[in-house]
């Protein structure tokens, strides 16, 4: 997708750990493919990705991937729905033009959603804009405003609010740390979206069978 | 050189024209070993004037074969690892069946007598071809252009025998674009009078100029404009002057003068038309009821569709309609486009991109067939 930020190892660890063995996998936004190769090397995982840009598709599939290249904004109407157990979108979905039809997309085609992104309502963030003024530029938010592919960033208090509003169940959320820290929440509140850089959220569709695949 | 089987009569082709073509003559050429457990056998489709030579030597023209960039021991489609095999298309002119055979019946050429063959009766016989060889499923079938049309009905009539598909440089169906350049080319040849409405065996003449001319016209679909910009700009050829007459004043000209008489020395005029029809004719989704991912509905073979940014006769726009339907049919399946000026031919050319990811690819194929992990 567009430029993505650097991953953070622990968290996509976390988010490898959420897919059972042998699921099929979209990773949307698969970048250098390093989830996937993870996934299909470790896990006997059905792993496939998406990503924007040409040179990284190229680079997956010489590295034997199955990734083709795509836009998320645009491309995931063309499959089928329920196909895949597990669509994941990590640290993406505020590089998209429309997160709101893009997640609902990926609950059309997915049986679960993972979803990681930066929390702009960290207390750095809030405290950079706060006292200086400008745009805040932290260790996971780099670009100036002008040139960051970064165009709809939210907090995590804004994609739980996304959540209720498109009907999606959160089945489990997590709280990235700034150490790289990552703690389970029993229900993401006031205190973890000043507290966590990042988040990851586990989703079902509505009215999909709860329980693991 | 390769080897040639005819199948007894009684077991024709069967044709998409509703004719049945015996007795049916497939010629090819094999590469490597096939190994005790069958699972290693790469089929090559060959292009419009590609034939079974794809590696080594040409036996005819004395030229490295068609794909011998890609194929042959330690390269990407590793003759070491894989049996390759390579079948001259039906309708073709280096020994399968094609308008130049013999009616027995009188001596003469078949010519315009000969049915009119199509993509899938070119696969068709090369599935009796395999059904000979004893091989029950493909590792891999891959090719470009024509190449890759069969590619996409092998692995649309025959999913269970193939493995994974490699298409390169190739379409679903042939834009009108497309059967416009072929029907120019077709014309050339039924202007030469020497055509003599395709007997021209019997008659002793051969519409060599035609079949130049067809062949300078679909040379220039080939390349790009900046390709030949870069090979050819507005030189000059052998002069230092504009001559103010018709000769080959431009390197250009001359260049594509010599591609259309090298071609006649090596091809079949009545071949040419045979072959182009059957790229017109190719559709693929409309024995689908005309939606293309029906065809590869449940498909388990792994796909991977490559193009060419330069590529105006089969662009990236076709590659796309491909991996569109491959994806709405849950298929396994990626898609690289190579950036190169090359233009279409950019597939059988030095593409080093080509060549590193296509390895990727096939190696991890293999490895998922159990063909082990290839080089280290």
């Amino acid at each position: 997708m567009l430029a993505k930020m650097p991953p953070l190892r622990k968290e996509l660890l976390r988010i490898a750990e959420m897919v059972p063995a042998s699921a099929r996998v979209l990773d949307v936004g698969c970048g250098s493919g390093e989830l996937i190769e993870y996934l299909a090397r470790t896990q006997n995982v059905d792993a496939r990705g998406i990503e924007l840009s040409q040179h990284g598709v190229n680079a997956c599939v010489a590295k034997g991937l199955s990734v083709i290249q795509g836009d998320a904004d645009t491309d995931l109407s063309e499959y089928p729905p329920s196909g895949f157990d597990f669509v994941i979108l990590s640290q993406t979905i505020q590089a998209t033009r429309q997160p709101k039809a893009v997640l609902e997309q990926l609950l059309r085609i997915g049986k679960r959603v993972i979803v990681s992104f930066p929390n702009f309502g960290f207390w750095k963030v809030r405290l950079k804009l706060a006292l200086t003024g400008r745009m805040p530029r932290t260790g996971t938010l780099s670009h100036a405003w002008h040139e960051t592919p970064n165009i709809h960033l939210c907090t995590i208090a804004d994609f739980v609010a996304l959540t209720r509003e498109i009907d999606a169940k959160i089945e489990r959320s997590l709280a990235v740390e700034e150490g790289g820290e990552i703690r389970e929440l029993s229900e993401p509140g006031y205190w973890d979206n000043l507290t966590a850089e990042g988040a990851i959220f586990l989703l079902m569709r509505p009215h999909a069978a709860p329980g693991p695949t | 050189m390769g080897e040639s089987y005819t199948f007894p009569a009684d077991r024709p082709l069967a044709l998409d024209s509703g004719e049945a073509l015996a007795p049916l003559t497939i010629a090819w050429k094999t590469y490597g070993t096939l190994n005790a457990q069958k699972s290693n056998a790469f089929l090559l489709c060959h292009a419009l004037t590609g034939d079974q030579y794809a590696a080594g030597v040409h036996p005819v023209t004395g030229k490295p074969g068609w794909w011998s960039s890609m194929v042959g021991p330690g390269l990407p489609i590793d003759t070491n690892r894989f049996f390759v095999i390579c079948a001259n298309v039906v309708g073709g002119c280096m020994g399968s069946s094609g308008p130049h055979d013999i009616n027995p019946a009188n001596g003469a050429q078949l010519g315009l007598s000969f049915p009119v063959i199509t993509i899938r009766d070119m696969v068709r016989a090369q599935a009796l071809l395999l059904d000979h060889l004893g091989i029950e499923s493909l590792f891999c079938v891959a090719g470009g252009s024509m190449g890759g049309m069969q590619v996409l009905q092998w692995a649309a009539s025959y999913p269970e025998r193939v493995y994974s598909a490699l298409p390169l440089a190739t379409a679903a169906r042939h834009s009108a674009q497309n059967i416009a350049f072929h029907e120019v080319g077709r014309q050339a040849i039924m202007a030469d009078p020497e055509w003599n409405a395709g007997d021209y065996f019997a008659k002793g003449t051969n519409p060599s100029k035609g079949l130049a001319v067809a062949r300078m016209a679909a040379h220039i679909t080939y390349l790009s404009e900046a390709a030949l910009h870069r090979k050819f700009g507005r030189n000059l050829q052998n002069r230092e002057a504009l001559s103010y007459r018709f000769d080959a004043d431009f390197q250009v000209e001359s260049y594509l003068r010599h591609q259309g008489l090298s071609f006649v020395d090596r091809f079949d005029a009545n071949s040419y038309l045979y072959i182009t029809r059957a790229m017109d004719y190719f559709d693929l989704a409309a024995d689908y009821g005309g939606v293309l991912a029906q065809a590869f509905r449940n498909t388990k073979t792994r796909f991977c569709i490559a193009s060419f940014t330069s590529d105006w006769l089969f662009p990236t726009t076709e590659s796309k309609k491909i991996v569109h339907a491959l994806n709405a049919a849950g298929a396994n399946v990626s898609f690289v486009e190579f950036e190169t000026d090359k233009g279409h031919d950019a597939f059988l050319l030095d593409v080093p991109e080509m060549f590193q990811t296509l390895r990727g690819f096939i190696d991890a194929a293999a490895q998922a067939r159990g063909l082990g992990a290839g080089r280290v």
